[in-house]
């Protein structure tokens, strides 16, 4: 404990918080773009997953495929995976970009679900109402199934955000220069683990527990408008 | 002329065979009750007729074209002319009973929006809803509802107005008020297909009524025979039986 | 490009991935069970303790369900050494994820526990049931329908997870196919197979609750979502 206390000066440098503050942006980010990406790729997977046209079958097989695939494999073996075919295909060598495209593949597939039973939480009725009008697939996609569904797809998206701040800890494995791998930089440095993993822990909560807090209020917020 | 023609049309839910050889004719102005018991085919014949259930087989016609049920532009033609109002009013949750009413015929009909707002506001004055035009469908009682729901099917302009159980869900007390806007539209002479278990609101307004059973039609007849001297015993049985409820 | 995919040679590793699946089960299956124990205390002290044991619980959740599981097992696998606890690997990663089980399942319990109505309990106390039956015939079954759905997916969420322990020197299918990939260097071909065994497992582990969900609990689980 003495150690510890000794430690923190120096542990708390301008360089070291610098060099956390960046690491602690490269993990936003990587949630941030992932998430963007999955919610607008996730909304149109499922968007023709509810499709009827016989034409669009294969699409929606592929669609199928696709969620289950990447919602059965562990985050640590995809990134793997791609990390390896990056280096065959030789497209690119950067690891945040391939860190990035692993996490838009995998939140696409898992906000692509989200979405999707939100959009089949709504009642059949609705959509009845819409044909007998003459509203077409898309346009009752608009006027009226998202305008009611948001409300059920955001608290579980929330929930997902934070899964995946806390996923992004896996890109320290390809050597991608975020939290995760800021501490152990640090650790090896000499410094305690203690104090490495106990502060980026703190940075973690401190990213995550206001989308929770967020999510949380949000959810009851619009449980009690429904009722 | 027959403005509906429907010739031994069958339809199927899934595996269930909802609709059995139906021969039914129409005629511009007449109001043609549907009766029978629950299951026996009724409402999925008014889905039929808008195309929320495709026939298997069979031909219907609306004023003599013959309907591809399969053809996109086929199907926009007869819901341009045949409006439904369903028994869960299924109003849209997420708008006002205002913008209910005006949006299917501003966006999809793409009439002029003043002109649109104009007769939704004449039709809901009609239907006694002119104070709630800005409610939201939660926090109208349902025979509101309803109404909202019937001003919404006749802002489409139809030629033919299809009314699925609309009192059925509906306290006593809010009944009557539903009926009496109904009647003023069989008033005025509106094509009318209408499921109901309002016995002496189907004697009243009906030109012509029909019971069904088991997805077959039974028997069709003018209303004072149906209820007074059926030729079929199956319609006879549920008639008595209906009326000994009362 | 010009890399050609050749599964022979990683094939032959076939059983040891195998094997490597069952160490991930295993430990998938006892921090399961190990954070539904746990789960269940906290739940209960949520739902009857005081104000301050609920604060506790209510951190405690707050917690490990704000920062990364990996992270909460390298504290434990490096920081307690300095407080003279030595974990071997295996041991450190059942303890983490046990402890970050408990959060997520306390919270999927609790909300079981609300779920049950007052006016079932009243109906059966005026079929007087006894304390146990109404238990056994009211508020068991009903709990299970309602808790297992969440119950088994956080299983399958839990049987993903079990890949960190790779980091750590565990030696399951990502720590075996590790192993592999440093011998023969046939990454693609290795993780693709290893990522194949997940999803094959996992498979057969949604099944199998689908089955029992329905069977004994009447609870809806979809094999393919």
């Amino acid at each position: 404990m003495e150690r510890l206390i000794e430690e923190i000066p120096n542990f708390f440098t301008i360089w070291n918080v610098i060099f956390l503050a960046k690491a602690m942006g490269v993990t936003f980010l990587l949630t941030a773009i992932g998430c963007l990406v999955g919610f607008s790729v996730g909304g149109l997977l499922a968007i023709f997953r509810k499709t009827k046209s016989i034409y669009l079958l294969p699409i929606r097989i592929f669609i199928i495929i696709y969620t289950e695939i990447f919602r059965r494999v562990p985050f640590l073996v995809s990134l793997l995976l791609f990390f390896y075919v990056f280096q065959i295909i030789k497209i690119s060598d950067n690891l945040f970009l391939i860190a990035t495209i692993t996490v838009c593949i995998i939140a696409t597939a898992y906000i692509g679900e989200i979405i999707r039973s939100g959009i089949e939480s709504i009642n059949q009725t609705q959509w009845d109402a819409a044909a007998a009008m003459n509203f077409s697939y898309y346009q009752t996609l608009r006027e009226i199934i998202f305008p009611q569904a948001w409300k059920v797809i955001l608290p579980p998206a929330f929930g997902f955000f934070i899964m995946f701040i806390k996923d992004t800890a896996l890109a320290s494995q390809i050597g991608v220069m975020e939290l995760t791998f800021a501490a152990k930089i640090l650790n090896n440095k000499g410094f305690s683990p203690l104090l490495s993993f106990g502060t980026i822990l703190i940075l973690y909560f401190i990213l995550s527990f206001p989308l929770d807090r967020f999510g949380k209020f949000m959810e009851k917020k619009l449980a009690s408008n429904r009722n | 002329m027959h403005q509906i023609e429907i010739k031994s049309a069958n339809a199927f839910y899934e595996k269930l065979h909802v609709l059995k050889n139906i021969d039914l004719n129409v005629d511009k102005g007449e109001i043609v009750s549907l009766i029978g018991p629950s299951g026996s085919g009724k409402s999925s014949l008014l889905k039929m007729l808008v195309g929320l259930l495709i026939p298997k087989s069979g031909k219907i016609f609306l004023n003599k074209t013959l309907i591809n049920f399969h053809n996109q532009s086929d199907l926009r033609n007869i819901r341009e002319q045949i409006a439904i109002v369903f028994q869960q009013y299924n109003l849209f949750q997420n708008m006002n009973v205002l913008k209910n009413v005006c949006i299917a015929p501003t966006k999809i009909q793409k009439r002029n929006p003043k002109e649109v707002n104009e007769q939704a506001l004449y039709l809901l004055e009609k239907v006694g809803l002119q104070d709630k035009l800005k409610s939201y469908p939660d926090e109208l009682s349902g025979g509101q509802q309803q109404r909202v729901a019937i001003a919404r099917a006749l802002c489409l302009n139809p030629q033919i107005l299809l009314l699925d159980e609309i009192t059925s869900a509906l306290d006593p007390e809010l009944v009557k008020e539903v009926l009496d806007t109904i009647r003023l539209l069989a008033s005025e002479g509106m094509t009318m297909l209408i499921v109901s278990h309002e016995m002496n609101f189907v004697k009243e307004v009906s030109s012509r009524v029909v019971f069904m059973d088991d997805g077959s039609i039974i028997e069709i007849n003018s209303p004072k025979n149906i209820f007074e001297k059926p030729s079929e015993k199956r319609t006879l049985d549920f008639v008595g039986k209906i009326l000994k409820e009362k | 490009m010009g890399y050609t995919l050749v599964y022979t040679q990683v094939l032959e590793f076939l059983p040891y991935l195998i094997k490597g699946a069952w160490i991930s089960l295993q430990i998938a299956i006892l921090a399961f069970f190990g954070g539904m124990f746990f789960g269940l205390i906290l739940a209960t002290i949520r739902t009857f303790g005081n104000k301050v044991s609920n604060k506790i619980v209510i951190c405690y959740v707050t917690f490990f369900t704000n920062t990364p599981q990996l992270v909460q097992i390298y504290f434990l696998f490096f920081a307690l050494p300095e407080f003279g606890i030595l974990l071997s690997p295996y041991i450190a990663v059942l303890l983490g994820m046990t402890l970050n089980a408990a959060a997520y399942l306390c919270e999927i319990q609790r909300a079981g526990f609300l779920s049950i109505r007052q006016n079932e309990l009243d109906a059966a106390k005026t079929l007087n049931f006894s304390l146990v039956q109404q238990v056994k015939y009211v508020i068991l079954p009903h709990i299970m329908r309602v808790l297992f759905p969440p119950l088994s997916n956080h299983y399958i969420i839990m049987t993903l997870g079990t890949s960190m322990a790779a980091i750590f020197g565990v030696e399951e299918l990502t720590g075996r196919a590790f192993n592999i990939n440093s011998e023969t260097f046939r990454s693609v071909e290795i993780f693709s197979l290893t990522a194949l065994i997940y999803i094959v497992i996992t498979f057969i582990a949604t099944f199998l609750l689908a089955v029992i969900g329905r069977y004994f609990f009447k609870a809806k689980i979809r094999i393919i979502q």
